[in-house]
């Protein structure tokens, strides 16, 4: 056996392995191009102020004019109040888990957590239906839509935040402790302070997929051309919803500004994604920037 | 402010494995004992049960006295929180907070334990800062992130930190064993010069640093694996080092299995 030959077949198989892996990395993009560049094409021509700062009201289907103003405005609201109740409670819940919770409840709330992560959204709307609106006689509202919402968006915000807290490194508790310094008091002023950069992209994560969810907004958001900017009293518009709605028709008016909201949809999901890498960023410890 | 240690009929458990026995111990104030001993024969372990840190792993539990000065550490009513301010402890690999500048790495020990008042804080961070040989170093970059210090700098920066709360007592596990010599030879003066006001006890695996720097030398052995630690012998660094008067130690010593 030389030591100063390589095999050619080695040569060979190495090749021929880097060779698939760019293909496969080709074919992997295809879609998110292809998305990309019809959504841009076909939506970009509709996409005007006018667009982004009227409702439909009074706009019948086949007419141009008109916007999505109400369906942004409704998803920012609704999305708002699911993150708002989201983020303490899973942050409290991923807190329990990794650093206090030993027996039984934490394995039964690790399994739920499993369980919920799975949860298809129209599951979580039937259930809303079914519990507020049907059950306890509420109305359509955008409320109702964030309720939806926020069971499908803690799971990932517990499961995130507790990978993220696991990560910080046992010394770091040690030294805080070997200071006499108290247990909550670390985790609130040294554990998750080094956590933080991950949690909030964990967070943001979490919030850029419930933006998209149209089942929760189907089922529980009402019919409305108008702006509504309260979630609490009557139905509200919502982008996935006004997306799903505008495919429906044969309508070219109504199908432009489909496109122009799915655009749009696009957009504010890449916004929040650039704003959870720039907190990350900030926020990062020192030394690692 | 430097406390006397009298320790009797320790023994610590790590759930039910026995990980020392029986250890029974005298640490006179203002000296420096170092603990030696070959790998796993429990010397760390009892390190952390001077300053109630052993328990914070969970299913442990420690038996025997640990006394401080007349008070017994874990008496009934004793909280533990308050031990681990009285006892301070440096660990083996340097652990800045890394959120956090130097400045606020040294006061973190005053700042968490609600201590307010900035010109307080001010004069006891550059206090303990020249306490830890890193005043002249630091002094013009104190809001700097306490990580991008090296290793030595780090591991004097802990060492600050933990002085910064005035304990009574300076616990040390290996706090050399990841530095390079020049930076242990730094911290090894530093320890004898802390030793004026602090009692210090320090874990080494490096026999040569015990004899360089200890009052006082404990030696811990290991039967087997399974079984518990035990202190073999303490005494005077200089006696122990030329007439140990148990046969492990010398054994030990010259270097026959360690």
């Amino acid at each position: 056996m030389s030591l100063s030959h390589p095999s050619p077949i080695r040569k060979v198989k190495n090749s021929a392995a880097m060779v698939l892996m760019a293909l496969a990395f080709l074919v992997a993009l295809v879609p998110l191009i292809s998305i990309l560049w019809t959504v841009i094409s076909k939506g970009l021509k509709s996409l005007n102020g006018d667009f982004l700062s009227h409702s439909m009201r009074n706009i019948s289907p086949q007419q141009t004019g008109g916007g999505a103003y109400h369906a942004i405005l409704g998803v920012l609201e609704q999305v708002a109040i699911a993150a708002a109740i989201t983020i303490p409670l899973s942050l409290l819940v991923a807190i329990y888990l990794v650093e206090y919770g030993r027996g039984r409840l934490a394995q039964a709330v690790t399994f739920f957590v499993d369980v919920m992560m799975g949860l298809p959204s129209i599951v979580a709307a039937l259930f809303v239906l079914s519990f507020w609106i049907l059950g306890l006689g509420f109305h359509a509202s955008g409320f109702a839509v964030s309720l939806a919402l926020l069971i499908l968006m803690m799971p990932i915000a517990i499961r995130s935040t507790e990978e993220m807290l696991r990560l910080v490194s046992s010394a770091l508790r040690e030294a805080s402790y070997a200071l006499g310094v108290s247990k909550w008091r670390t985790i609130v002023r040294v554990v998750l302070p080094t956590a933080l950069p991950g949690i909030v992209t964990g967070m943001m994560l979490g919030i850029a997929r419930i933006m998209g969810e149209t089942a929760p907004a189907l089922l529980l958001a009402g019919a409305t051309d108008s702006i509504n900017g309260n979630p609490f009293n009557g139905p509200q518009g919502s982008l996935p919803l006004f997306v799903y709605n505008s495919s429906q028709s044969s309508l070219q008016a109504t199908i432009d500004r489909g496109w122009a909201a799915a655009l749009t949809l696009i957009i504010i999901v890449m916004l929040l994604n650039l704003f959870a890498r720039l907190i990350a960023w900030w926020k990062a410890p020192a030394a690692a920037r | 402010m430097a406390k006397r240690i009298d320790v009797s009929g320790l023994s610590a458990y790590y759930g039910s494995v026995r990980a020392i026995e029986d250890i029974s111990l005298t640490v006179e104030p203002r000296t420096v004992t170092a603990f030696i001993g070959p790998s796993g024969c429990g010397k760390s372990t009892v390190l952390r049960t001077l300053n109630r840190m052993h328990e914070v792993i969970p299913g442990t539990r420690v038996e025997g006295k640990v006394m401080l000065d007349d008070v017994d550490l874990y008496g009934a009513g004793i909280d533990p929180v308050a031990v681990r301010r009285t006892i301070g402890m440096v660990f083996q690999r340097p652990n800045p907070f890394p959120t956090m500048s130097i400045y606020e790495n040294v006061a973190a020990g005053l700042r968490l334990n609600g201590v307010r008042g900035k010109s307080d804080t001010d004069g006891i961070v550059e206090q303990s800062l020249r306490g830890a040989n890193l005043w002249n170093e630091v002094k013009d970059r104190l809001n700097k992130p306490g990580m991008g210090l090296s290793g030595g700098q780090q591991q004097r920066l802990c060492i600050a930190r933990a002085i910064a709360v005035s304990p009574d007592v300076l616990l040390m596990d290996e706090p050399c064993s990841a530095l390079d010599p020049i930076s242990t030879l730094a911290i090894e003066d530093l320890i004898a010069q802390l030793k004026n006001e602090y009692t210090i006890v320090i874990v080494t695996h490096n026999m040569q640093q015990a004899a360089r720097v200890s009052d006082r030398t404990a030696f811990f052995n290991i039967e087997g694996t399974g079984k518990p630690g035990k202190l073999i012998e303490i005494d005077d660094t200089p006696r122990i080092f030329a007439n140990p008067s148990q046969r492990a130690t010398e054994d030990y010593i010259t270097g026959r299995f360690g």
